[in-house]
Formats: structure tokens, C-alpha cells, sequence
């Protein structure tokens, strides 16, 4: 008899156990990129995110920065899986291997990176973006509202991802004033050139002597650089990731906007419903993962004009390019 | 494309870019001449850029940055000089770590001050100016126009730093602690006095280059935005064979290379070849192909005082 109610009271336990475990609050571990936050840019958007959804959903969040260079991240989320974290996010495509490695050692965490392709890892969802798209719509504007027909681009690292924006922004200037000429530079090779915002003037600078009177920065914070650039010689720049016309409002025309705040968001809303999906999940102008920024800048009628356009590439109708070789079918299918 | 390479401009941007390596550079000069190695200059130099932010943020006067970035950089110089002249520590090892402390320390201070790791708001420098008569002249006037205050300041000291460090005394001193302490001492020269002097004045310098980099050219500090811009410093202080006119051409060496692969890309040369050929000929002076470059005989050596 005493055996049994032994028997009886452990069971109500590990059940009522159960029971607090299902009802428990979702735990989610952000680790940002080198950079860190208050880059004003792709990390802040990530905290957004996060903040938005302790907010809304209740979850509770730890947000944590790599050291100088980022060598230890891979250490930062082993930290976070091995505490039973229910999700944890790497912002930036260089947690690539970090997370694959960290995935593998705790299949029960739920990973997600956003920027970054990993696939075949169960727990692991790639958030990704179409920045193409939304570098498009700024080229857009640049080509609309440049009075020189010359625009700049200031690319953060020489890498593929970087090559989106490019691409996506020259295209999109191509688009709308075949007459465009579009100057094309980038900091450096290294992750530093994330952080250099001396040189990011300099280039800016350089651009600007050329004749460009618009330049597109897509190089996280050495494009403080770009804006110093544009408000010494009193011309105009365009932002990236994160709406960024408040640092210069008279000088920065329209960011493109990456919605690094959606993608957390969503993926932290879909592991607090249980309906978390390893694999890629894209985040395009179809669903507001990318846009731009309005401001008062812009002229209405070039407003109307992006505002059709992003009509077109959701339907379809216009495919945006984001490396060298589907620029060259974009120039062979849309512009004579 | 050609008249973009060979502008006014292109030169302006080079004495932009060499002015932050010319002071840390500078401040080598002094710290190895007096035979102290000081790789902390990378990490001085941003200490320099974080405090000169700072300094310029709350009292909204560039002058107190500038104080600001010279008291940090002393302070991380005198521990490097305590460390490595009192306590005869590795002197690449003290360098090191001291590197280790601003990266990590100066972001911990940004996020505590600024409330943001990655950035400080955006800051008021000095207002340019331009040299009477000559900005005035066409073409070559642009070089002396639209000036930071803090270039021109460069230019004095590297040229009353020849001066000192060879037509006096004290340069003399400061030399001979280098090449030869014992015979310095025996001649009566107090060794570790002027073994500190060099490295605080090394550590003077180093916070005005990095103050130049914040508060002069970005207008905002940067995590880490000295980008190993103090070891490139040491390249040219090599290159200038250790002496500040030297080291000076070879600051606007390297930053001419810099603004040339700048206004290069989409020309057909790998820009990266043009940024490699100052270090590659850092390299050649190094290993005596190119030029000579001597060392203070006793640079890095740690002075034992004997007792008699």
C-alpha cells in the first residue's frame, strides 16, 4: 500500500511537472554580429525584433555580443544551447559554420541564422532576404531623382551578399534612366570594413568628386562615413538595412530597408506556436521583408512611380538580378 | 578615370588618411628610440578615437576631446612603460595585451556611455582651415585649403621632432638610451627617466592620431574603427628608418596607395596589388633590399641597472 501511493505520488509529480514544463515561457538567445548593437543598422533591427516579442509574446530574450572579431561566437551559442534555450538566433552569414557545428551537438535547440544558408540540419531554419529587391526600389529612386545622372555605391566587404545590393541597386537605377552611370566601390576585403568609417568618407568623398550626387551605402557602419561625406559637400546618400534618414534628415533621401526585426519576429512567433520549419524561409517584397524608407525627401511623384514598381516585381513581372549573370538577362530583357 | 587618379583631390585624401599613422607613427619613433617596442599603439590610437568622442560629446568642444585623447593615451602608455621598464616584462607581450584591453574596454565604455557598442552619436570636430596666399592658388591651393587644424599640428611636430630628437640634448639622451643604456648610464643619464619620456610621449601622440581618426575624418567613434591602423604606423616608422621625417613620407606613402586603390577600382588592375606594394616595400627596406633600416641597437631590450 505504501508502495503504491509512493508510486502514486511520483507519477502526480512528474506529471503536474509536465504540465509547468508545457506552460513554461519560450526562451530565445540572440547573438549578434560583429559590429554589435547600436550599429544603427543590421544588429539594432535583430534587438527590434527581439524586443517586439518579449513584448507581444512574452518570451524571455538574452542578447549577447561577440568579442572584437567575433572569434568566439561559436562559444556564445554553445553557452545559450547548453542552458536549454528553445531558440537561438546568429545575426549575420558568418555564424554559417558556427551554427553548424553548434546544431549538430544539441539537436533538441532550435537554431535560426539569418543572412546565412544552412541546410539539411533539422533544428536549423536560414532566414534570408532579397535584398536585391529592396536595393532595386532605392536604385529606383536614385535613378528618378538623380539631377547629374551619375550614383555611387559604397559596398561594406567584397563578398556575394554584397553583391546583391549592388546589383539589385544598379538595375533598379537602369531601369527607370538608361542614362545612369552607376560608380561602384567597397571598403575592403575583411570583416572590418563593416567598421571603417574613415574610409567609407574617403570613398564617398571620391564618388562625390566624380560628379555622383546620390550614393547607396551598403556597408553597415562605415556608412557614417558616407553621410559625414554627404553633408560636406551637401549632397545626398541613401541608408541600408534599418530606416536611417534620422542620423542626417536633410541628407539621407530613403533607406532600403531589411527587415531583420520581421524575420526574428515570425521565427520567434512560429517556435512559440509550435510551428517552427527547418529549412529556408525568404523574406522578399511579397512580404514586407524588404522595403523602403519614405520620407520627405522623395517627390510624391517618384513615390507613386517605386510604388508601382514594387507592384510589378511582387507580381512577377519585373525578375530583379543579384549577381553578374542575371544582371546580364535583366539588361537583355528590360533595358535596349 | 585619369583625371579622377591625378587630382588635387587624390592628394588631399592621402594626407587625410597618413595624418592619424603620421602622429602614431611619430610616436614610435620616440618610444623605440628611447628602446621601448610599442605594438599598444593600435590600442592607444583607439582609445584615443573613443575619448576624443567622448570628450567632444559632453562639453561639445573639440579642444577637451583632444585633451581627453591625450590623457587616455598617456594613461595606457604609462602602464605599458611601467610594465615593460620597471617590471621588464615582454615588452610584445605588455603591447598585446594592452591591444586586447582597448578593443574589449573601449566597446564595454561605448555601451555604458553611449548606450550602444557599435557607435557614438555623431560629433562636432574642429572647423577647417585654409592657409592665407597659398589655398588661394589654383590647383595646388586645395592641398592647403579646407585643412584640419590637427594636420597642420602633425606637420610642426614631425619637423620639431627632427629638430629635438638631433640638435639637442635631450634628443641625444633620448637616442643614446636607445643604442647604448649602459654607456648612457655610465655617463650619468638616468636610463628609466628618459625610457618613460619616450614612451609617454609615444602615448601623447598615438591619442591625438586616434582622436583625428573620430573626431576629424569619420565624425563619429567606430568599435575597433582603428582597423590595425597603429601596427601600420610601426610599418612606416620602419620604412622611415625610425626618424619622423622619415616615417612621415613613408605615412604619405602608404595613404597615397590607399587614395590611389580608391579611385582605381573598375579600371581593370587589382586594386588589392596597389594596396600591397607599400607594405611589400616595408618588406624589402626590412630585409635590406631596399634602402637600409637600423633599429636602436637596444630596441625592445629591457635595462638591468648594475649593481656595483
Amino acid at each position: 500500500m505504501r508502495k503504491f501511493l509512493i508510486a502514486f505520488l511520483v507519477l502526480s509529480l512528474i506529471l503536474l511537472s509536465s504540465v509547468g514544463f508545457s506552460a513554461k515561457t519560450i526562451r530565445v538567445g540572440i547573438v549578434y554580429d560583429v559590429g554589435g548593437r547600436g550599429d544603427k543598422s543590421f544588429n539594432d533591427a535583430a534587438y527590434n525584433g527581439l524586443q517586439r516579442a518579449i513584448k507581444v509574446l512574452r518570451v524571455e530574450g538574452k542578447d549577447l555580443e561577440p568579442g572584437p572579431g567575433g572569434a568566439n561566437r561559436e562559444e556564445l551559442l554553445r553557452t545559450l544551447a547548453e542552458q536549454n534555450y528553445d531558440l537561438v538566433i546568429g545575426v549575420g552569414f558568418l555564424f554559417t559554420d558556427a551554427i553548424t557545428a553548434v546544431a549538430k551537438d544539441f539537436p533538441k535547440v532550435k537554431f535560426a541564422i539569418v543572412d546565412g544558408v544552412i541546410e539539411g540540419l533539422p533544428n536549423v531554419s536560414s532566414l534570408v532576404f532579397n535584398e536585391h529587391e529592396g536595393s532595386f526600389l532605392v536604385g529606383v529612386i536614385a535613378g528618378l531623382m538623380t539631377k547629374s545622372n551619375i550614383i555611387g555605391f559604397v559596398g561594406g566587404m567584397d563578398i556575394p551578399l554584397i553583391h546583391k545590393f549592388e546589383v539589385g541597386y544598379k538595375a533598379g537605377a537602369l531601369y527607370v534612366n538608361p542614362k545612369v552611370k552607376v560608380l561602384i566601390n567597397y571598403i575592403g576585403v575583411t570583416g572590418d570594413a563593416f567598421k571603417d568609417p574613415v574610409k567609407g568618407k574617403e570613398l564617398a568623398l571620391a564618388q562625390y568628386k566624380q560628379g555622383a550626387d546620390i550614393i547607396y551605402h551598403a556597408s553597415g557602419a562605415s556608412g557614417e562615413g558616407v553621410f559625414e561625406a554627404a553633408k560636406e559637400t551637401k549632397k545626398y546618400a541613401i541608408g541600408v538595412d534599418s530606416p536611417q534618414s534620422w542620423i542626417m534628415p536633410d541628407r539621407i533621401i530613403t533607406s532600403m530597408l531589411k527587415r531583420v526585426d520581421v524575420a526574428v519576429y515570425e521565427t520567434i512567433k512560429d517556435v512559440k506556436e509550435g510551428k517552427f520549419k527547418p529549412g529556408i524561409r525568404i523574406f522578399g517584397a511579397a512580404n514586407g521583408g524588404v522595403d523602403y524608407e519614405k520620407t520627405k525627401l522623395i517627390p510624391l511623384g517618384v513615390i507613386s512611380k517605386v510604388e508601382q514598381i514594387k507592384k510589378d516585381i511582387i507580381s512577377g513581372k519585373i525578375v530583379v538580378p543579384y549577381d553578374d549573370k542575371t544582371f546580364e538577362e535583366f539588361k537583355a530583357k528590360y533595358l535596349k | 578615370m585619369l583625371e579622377t587618379i591625378f587630382a588635387w583631390e587624390t592628394l588631399t585624401s592621402a594626407i587625410r588618411m597618413a595624418t592619424p599613422l603620421a602622429y602614431a607613427s611619430l610616436g614610435g619613433v620616440f618610444s623605440e628610440r628611447s628602446g621601448v617596442v610599442n605594438i599598444a599603439l593600435e590600442g592607444i590610437m583607439l582609445f584615443g578615437a573613443f575619448f576624443a568622442a567622448v570628450g567632444t560629446y559632453f562639453f561639445k568642444n573639440p579642444l577637451i576631446g583632444v585633451l581627453f585623447s591625450i590623457i587616455a593615451g598617456t594613461i595606457i602608455a604609462f602602464i605599458h612603460a611601467v610594465v615593460s621598464i620597471k617590471f621588464k616584462v615582454n615588452q610584445i607581450v605588455s603591447g598585446t595585451a594592452l591591444n586586447m584591453l582597448a578593443a574589449g574596454g573601449t566597446t564595454f565604455l561605448s555601451r555604458l556611455i553611449f548606450k550602444a557598442a557599435g557607435s557614438s552619436p555623431h560629433i562636432e570636430g574642429f572647423t577647417p582651415i585654409d592657409i592665407p596666399i597659398i589655398s588661394k592658388i589654383p590647383g595646388i591651393g586645395l592641398i592647403f585649403s579646407d585643412l584640419s587644424p590637427l594636420i597642420i599640428l602633425m606637420l610642426v611636430i614631425v619637423f620639431m621632432s627632427q629638430y629635438i630628437l638631433y640638435k639637442t640634448a635631450f634628443g641625444l639622451r633620448l637616442r643614446a638610451v636607445g643604442e647604448n643604456p649602459q654607456a648612457a648610464d655610465t655617463l650619468g643619464v638616468n636610463v628609466y627617466k628618459y625610457r618613460y619620456i619616450g614612451v609617454l610621449i609615444s602615448g601623447i601622440l598615438g591619442g591625438i592620431g586616434g582622436a583625428f581618426l573620430s573626431l576629424e575624418h569619420a565624425r563619429v567613434f567606430v568599435e575597433n574603427m582603428t582597423g590595425g591602423r597603429g601596427f601600420i604606423a610601426l610599418a612606416a616608422m620602419i620604412f622611415g628608418n625610425w626618424k619622423p621625417i622619415g616615417s612621415l613620407g613613408a605615412c604619405l606613402l602608404f595613404g597615397l596607395a590607399e587614395a590611389l586603390r580608391m579611385r582605381l577600382e573598375g579600371v581593370g588592375i587589382p586594386t588589392q596589388f596597389i594596396q600591397m606594394i607599400p607594405y611589400i616595400l616595408t618588406m624589402l627596406v626590412l630585409a635590406g633590399a631596399v634602402g637600409k633600416s637600423t633599429p636602436p641597437s637596444a630596441d625592445g631590450v629591457p635595462y638591468e641597472k648594475e649593481e656595483i
